[in-house]
């Protein structure tokens, strides 16, 4: 699929410009100036764009770029490369999600930094392969067996491709945890303006290495932050990747209490940090009687909705979710305590506005504009529900 | 007298301290497998750094835990693509995969022949018990027709895996099978195997006693190394399709498959890209 019609030079990795740029390219370009050099992935619409330009892209910078045999082995591979040293991604939409949570679990239970990138469709199943949906918010975020904490971003535009694949990058490798970038088919096939910063513009974080002896590394210490140094293969570490419960040496330890205190710890790395994580846009809320929460695609429609409202002099402001998981608890909760209602408009029946129910904790009513998927809301829809709060 | 205090058992560099004793059973010929393993890295000149060993779930799935070099206990199914990652973003990294037939036959099967087929430069040791044995027993993919599990109480009406023909008919380089009682051959074709660039597969006909030969009247562990010793016949270069097992038959032993071939890192390194190459 085209959208682009530039010529891209070999062997360089940060295209800095202003491009008319697809969603999906842009998103593989976030993850080459992140410093990804490996993806693996098996075609599906609406993500294969990501695989096809990366595969493009990553053997001119020293990368690879492979196509597995399904999508089990996709995420398996990225993990490997992770822990081989190098930045890893995969790209994939619901179906293939549903094959990857295997082994998000391990990713999540090894600590290994690894980026998945869903370009949602409509589901269940096979469902829509070639529109839009935000069907799997929940599988994100609840998909692999266990408690666990992940983090997921949803861009709204191609240049949130760019700017939240680089960012989720810069998160996996700080967390050691698996970073979701929650597309959808509308703005992974949407083509619009990307300004691709100077390489020296972008921040880039990288894991923490072992700084001791390399006998005395234990593969799952952590520092004080609980997130520990993570060391490559082939360095003389030792290292001991263990998917059972283990113990900071990495040796599989079958009690209660070592499961106790490493599963606690591989929450409470994230939620120690949700002030860093979390990141969300918002609009009109200072004097907002009405707020939209909203996110991706989703929360386009829904700005028309606010600009709408406002010219008929409604107060109606919107939290739009950058960061969806972590899910922004205090923020939703002091906006419940401060507007008359919340409209959540999103292209499932109701995942994200479970959320922001349980946040508002009956603070405000909760109203659900759920959408099957296959096309977007209206922003008279929206607008119809905030006249009903306000009534 | 202290003495005894102070013996190191030979193979005590390569295991990871304080992981002894192990989880497998009396008979087991998980044991003899690690060791020939064991045996072939210590008498290897460099300092092992480079050596990944990477497995998936059940009892072979232990292995790489117990060794002292870079470990990782994967997924059910999941170690060959793993090991693909590690491989391919450091193809500097010497890769060996040791996993069970149920594990790389059965829930990775699809991962096995593909990785065959790319040719992908990685030692799979394969240790057929042909069972489950961890779970208790159940058949496996390469449970022999009529023999009795849990989950097959009145007989394996299936047929196994032949894996060394499956492996090679998918593009392996370098195919051999020993049992347990064959060590030094075993030990001979890992080192072969490791050392040779490509897809190299070692299946290891091992017994369960405790979960497979119990069921199946094969009698204790020595009873299966006796066994393996006086009914298994060595065979260079055998039709593969013969190499099927039975139960109470013989059992073909050998080293079957060994060519070269590109492996998929060396076509990956060998692409390269042209300079401005355009892209969409």
């Amino acid at each position: 699929m085209g959208g682009s019609i530039e010529t891209v030079p070999a062997g360089v990795p940060v295209l800095t410009g202003e491009h008319f740029m697809l969603g999906d390219h842009a998103c593989a370009e976030g993850a080459l100036a992140a410093g990804c050099r490996f993806f693996a992935g098996y075609p599906i619409t609406p993500a294969t764009e990501i695989a096809e330009r990366l595969a493009e892209r990553l053997p001119t910078l020293g990368g690879a770029c492979v196509q597995m045999e399904d999508e089990i082995a996709s995420m398996a591979a990225i993990l490997g490369a992770a822990w081989a040293g190098a930045k890893a991604m995969t790209a994939t939409s619901g179906p293939g999600l549903c094959l990857m949570l295997e082994n998000i679990g391990l990713a999540v239970m090894t600590e290994t930094p690894c980026v998945v990138v869903d370009v949602q469709r409509g589901s269940p199943s096979t469902g829509l392969p070639t529109m839009v949906g935000q069907g799997d918010m929940m599988q994100a975020r609840w998909g692999s067996h266990g408690s666990y904490e992940i983090i997921a971003l949803c861009p709204n535009s191609p240049q949130e491709m760019f700017d939240l694949t680089a960012r989720a990058f810069n998160l996996s490798e700080r967390y050691r945890v698996p970073v979701f970038v929650m597309a959808d088919a509308d703005v992974g096939h949407l083509t619009e303006r990307v300004v691709i910063p100077a390489p020296e513009g972008i921040e880039i974080v990288n894991r923490k290495a072992p700084t001791g002896p390399r006998e005395e590394y234990q593969t799952f210490r952590p520092d004080a932050d609980l997130v520990p140094p993570m060391a490559r293969a082939g360095e003389g570490y030792h290292v001991f990747m263990e998917s059972l419960t283990h113990d900071e040496r990495g040796y599989p330890t079958m009690t209660g209490e070592a499961h106790n205190r490493l599963v606690r710890r591989l929450s409470q790395k994230i939620r120690d940090y949700v002030d860093d994580i979390i990141d969300y846009e918002e609009r009109h809320l200072d004097d907002a009687e009405v707020a939209i929460v909203s996110y991706g695609i989703s929360a386009r429609i829904a700005s028309r909705a606010v600009e709408v409202c406002r010219e008929s002099g409604m107060r109606v402001g919107m939290l739009r979710l950058i960061t969806a998981w972590p899910f922004p608890e205090d923020r939703v909760r002091r906006l419940a305590s401060q507007v008359r209602g919340i409209v959540v408009p999103e292209l499932n029946l109701g995942q994200m506005s479970l959320e922001v129910e349980r946040c508002a904790a009956g603070a405000a009513p909760v109203v659900l504009l759920p959408h099957a998927g296959g096309g977007l809301h209206e922003p008279d829809d929206t607008v119809s529900a905030v006249e009903g709060l306000l009534r | 007298m202290n003495e005894t205090a102070e013996l190191v058992h030979p193979r005590e560099s390569l295991f990871r301290p304080g992981r002894m004793p192990h989880i497998w059973c009396p008979g087991c010929g998980l044991g003899t497998m690690t060791n020939c393993l064991v045996e072939v890295l210590q008498g290897r000149a460099d300092d092992l750094d480079r050596v990944c060993v990477v497995s998936g779930i059940g009892c072979t799935g232990r292995v790489a835990g117990y060794l002292n070099l870079d470990a990782f206990h994967t997924t059910h199914g999941r170690a060959i693509p793993f090991a693909l990652g590690l491989k391919t973003a450091n193809p500097e990294l010497e890769v060996i995969v040791v996993s069970g037939e149920g594990d790389l036959a059965g829930i990775g099967g699809n991962h096995l022949i593909h990785a065959a087929r790319r040719n992908l430069d990685i030692t799979v040791i394969c240790v057929n018990n042909f069972t489950y044995g961890m779970t208790g027993g159940q058949v496996s993919p390469t449970t022999h027709h009529y023999a009795r599990t849990p989950t097959t109480p009145y007989g394996n009406t299936e047929y196994p895996f032949n894996l060394p023909w499956l492996v090679a008919a998918a593009g392996a380089v370098y195919v051999a099978r020993w049992t347990t009682a064959h060590i030094r051959q075993l030990a001979k074709a890992m080192k072969q195997a490791i050392a040779k660039r490509g897809f190299s597969f070692v299946e290891v006909v091992a017994a369960c006693p405790t979960n497979y030969g119990r069921r199946n009247k094969l009698g204790d562990g020595r009873a299966a190394m006796r066994e393996f010793r006086d009914n298994s016949v060595i065979k260079q270069s055998p039709p593969l399709e013969d190499l099927s097992m039975s139960l109470g038959e013989q059992i073909i032993a050998g080293a079957f498959v060994d060519k070269e071939r590109p492996t998929f890192d060396d076509e990956l390194a060998a692409l390269t890209p042209k300079e401005g190459a355009a892209t969409q």
